[in-house]
């Protein structure tokens, strides 16, 4: 009954043809993404789960909670808050002073579209600027805490998350509107009063938010890390390098993917947190 | 009141007019913070830069000035050699970005057309990578690669993890470049003029789109040069891990400071054309 009713609704024109579903024209994609992103995630999941003898347990979660992992992640978690913090604070006050000058100034364009190539300069490269700023062989200063964990990475992560706060902050800010001000002035309100009754609160949901994304985008860097240092393991994704590429030590053979799979709960819980804020922040800062 | 709104909201003027109405105190101390802040972000920003230019130019000894670092970005011989890489780097670009715009463009338009509900779905595909950081896929995709290195030993074979990473952004531009046409009304408009589907999609729609397209492409390009984790993790060698082992064997080689920069100009340009076209387009649409 369906099936008739489509097809007298159909072109004539099209009518002699083999008719196919209109959503097989989506499979090139669905079979590629399929291949490269479904199965490996597949295969962490039940790799995580899978015993040396090839069973399917929920032992080797255990792994997590072993000591050597609790530093990794615990070394993880330090970091990303440390870096994620001074990137909020940091890359909030950048974007108010950007926010609070001529909306078609020269200065806003040049922070924004560096901005734009900063947030996503990490990479080797930016190890090799800070260690020639001020590593062993400064051109700054000697900073004798350079190869510190996690104080030395956390400024060079600093490097990235500014802008990277900049480019996700500011439209929030822009949605602060005058007349906000103008009103509490026009009641009495001191500056202070103004950022602690009105702007504070409503700016608060997409600040945490975008707080919340640095920390994840932190928490997934790598090269960087691997360029500052490489010889200890302090964070998750060094370990994970490590395991995968060890031969030895097959009584933890999965040690990679059970800690990938941490990451991957990590991080889909901090975007899910940041997709709730943003929609929370996107009520008045429209 | 009325009028106090009515001016407020005029779209452009708005944030510009903020500081007028502000007593001169407070605009003064305004002006202060964003000059101090605009300082020390530009040198924050700027001095790791100036410190990689400068050792770019060292000479043989530490303190003396020659550029032939720069010269050494074609002529340095590793191993292994340079050059090899930043071919093989260039080339995982554009292919990478060609086989993402050949997946997404003609799927996304086809969604548009005659698929709407499995839309949800492939946004999910597409912005899920953004929440399994590198260091994680790059655990399944190590089997999924021992696969591929039976057929094909090349470098080049990155691309395929490559599209996935760029996913989410060239997904986004796309994405931003539909929703900015009606696309059912120019669809109706060709359909009813006698035009076949492909004659829709790929003269109709497409061109509608290119800047769009164009900014998918430099995007999904840059992110594939800059690339580390997933090449350094599966033992491949492209730009990024070059300069690291570069970096590793040979103490005080000037060369990755010049190849960096190089390659962050490149880079730089690119993405600084992306926000150039972005804000045409904004420009287009008030």
């Amino acid at each position: 009954m369906a099936v008739n009713v489509q097809t007298g609704a159909r072109p004539v024109r099209a009518g002699r043809r083999l008719r196919l579903p209109n959503w097989l024209g989506t499979t090139p994609f669905l079979a590629y993404v399929a291949i490269f992103l479904l199965l490996p995630t597949g295969i962490i999941v039940v790799d995580a789960f899978r015993t040396p003898a090839g069973g399917l347990n929920l032992s080797s979660l255990k792994i997590l909670f072993g000591s050597a992992e609790r530093s990794y992640f615990t070394g993880s978690l330090e970091l990303c808050l440390i870096s994620s913090a001074l990137g909020a604070v940091l890359g909030a006050m950048l974007a108010y002073a950007i926010a609070s000058g001529n909306p078609d100034g020269t200065v806003r364009r040049l922070y924004i579209a560096v901005s734009g190539v900063l947030a996503q300069f990490g990479g080797v490269t930016l190890a090799f600027a800070f260690v020639v700023l001020i590593g062993p062989v400064g051109l700054l200063i000697h900073a004798s805490w350079f190869y510190t964990f996690p104080w030395g990475i956390a400024v060079i992560y600093t490097y990235f998350q500014v802008p990277l706060m900049v480019l996700v902050f500011l439209p929030a800010i822009d949605g602060v509107k005058a007349q906000w001000r103008e009103a509490s002035d026009s009641l009495g309100a001191s500056t202070w009063q103004y950022w602690r009754y009105v702007g504070g609160p409503l700016l608060a949901p997409a600040f945490f938010g975008a707080a919340l994304l640095l920390f994840a985008n932190a928490l997934s860097a790598f090269a960087t890390v691997v360029a500052w240092e490489n010889q200890i393991a302090y964070i998750v994704p060094q370990q994970i390098y490590v395991a995968i590429n060890s031969e030895v030590g097959l009584s933890n053979v999965n040690q990679a993917d059970v800690l990938a799979l941490g990451m991957i709960i990590m991080v889909a819980i901090i975007m899910t947190g940041y997709a709730l804020l943003q929609r929370r922040a996107a009520r008045w800062l429209r | 009141m009325a009028a106090i709104t009515a001016v407020g909201e005029a779209p452009l003027a708005a944030p510009a007019r903020r500081p007028r109405g502000m007593q001169a105190g407070r605009r003064r101390r305004l002006n202060a913070f964003r000059y101090v802040v605009f300082t020390f972000f530009a040198l924050f920003f700027l001095l790791p830069l100036l410190a990689m230019l400068r050792f770019s130019f060292e000479g043989s000894t530490l303190g003396t000035w020659s550029a032939s670092a720069w010269s050494q970005i074609v002529s340095y011989q590793g191993p292994p050699p340079l050059l090899s890489a930043v071919e093989i780097t260039l080339e995982l670009g554009v292919l990478t970005s060609v086989v993402t715009l050949a997946l997404l463009v003609p799927t996304m338009i086809w969604i548009r057309l005659r698929v709407q509900w499995i839309s949800p779905a492939v946004e999910f595909l597409c912005l899920l990578p953004l929440t399994i950081p590198a260091i994680s896929l790059v655990v399944g995709l190590a089997p999924v690669y021992n696969k591929i290195r039976h057929y094909e030993l090349s470098a080049l074979m990155l691309f395929f993890a490559y599209v996935i990473l760029a996913l989410p952004y060239a997904y986004r531009a796309l994405a931003a470049g539909l929703n900015s046409m009606d696309v059912k009304t120019l669809a109706e408009a060709a359909r009813s003029l006698g035009a076949r589907w492909f004659t829709v999609m790929f003269r109709v729609i497409a061109p509608n789109m290119w800047q769009a397209i164009l900014n998918a492409l430099l995007l999904s390009a840059a992110l594939a040069l800059g690339e580390f984790t997933i090449a350094y993790t599966l033992l491949y060698v492209n730009l990024q891990v070059e300069l690291y082992s570069i970096d590793r064997n040979t103490p005080n080689a000037s060369v990755i400071f010049s190849t960096s920069l190089a390659a962050l100009i490149f880079v730089f340009i690119l993405l600084l054309i992306v926000s150039y076209a972005g804000r045409r387009r904004r420009r287009g649409m008030r």
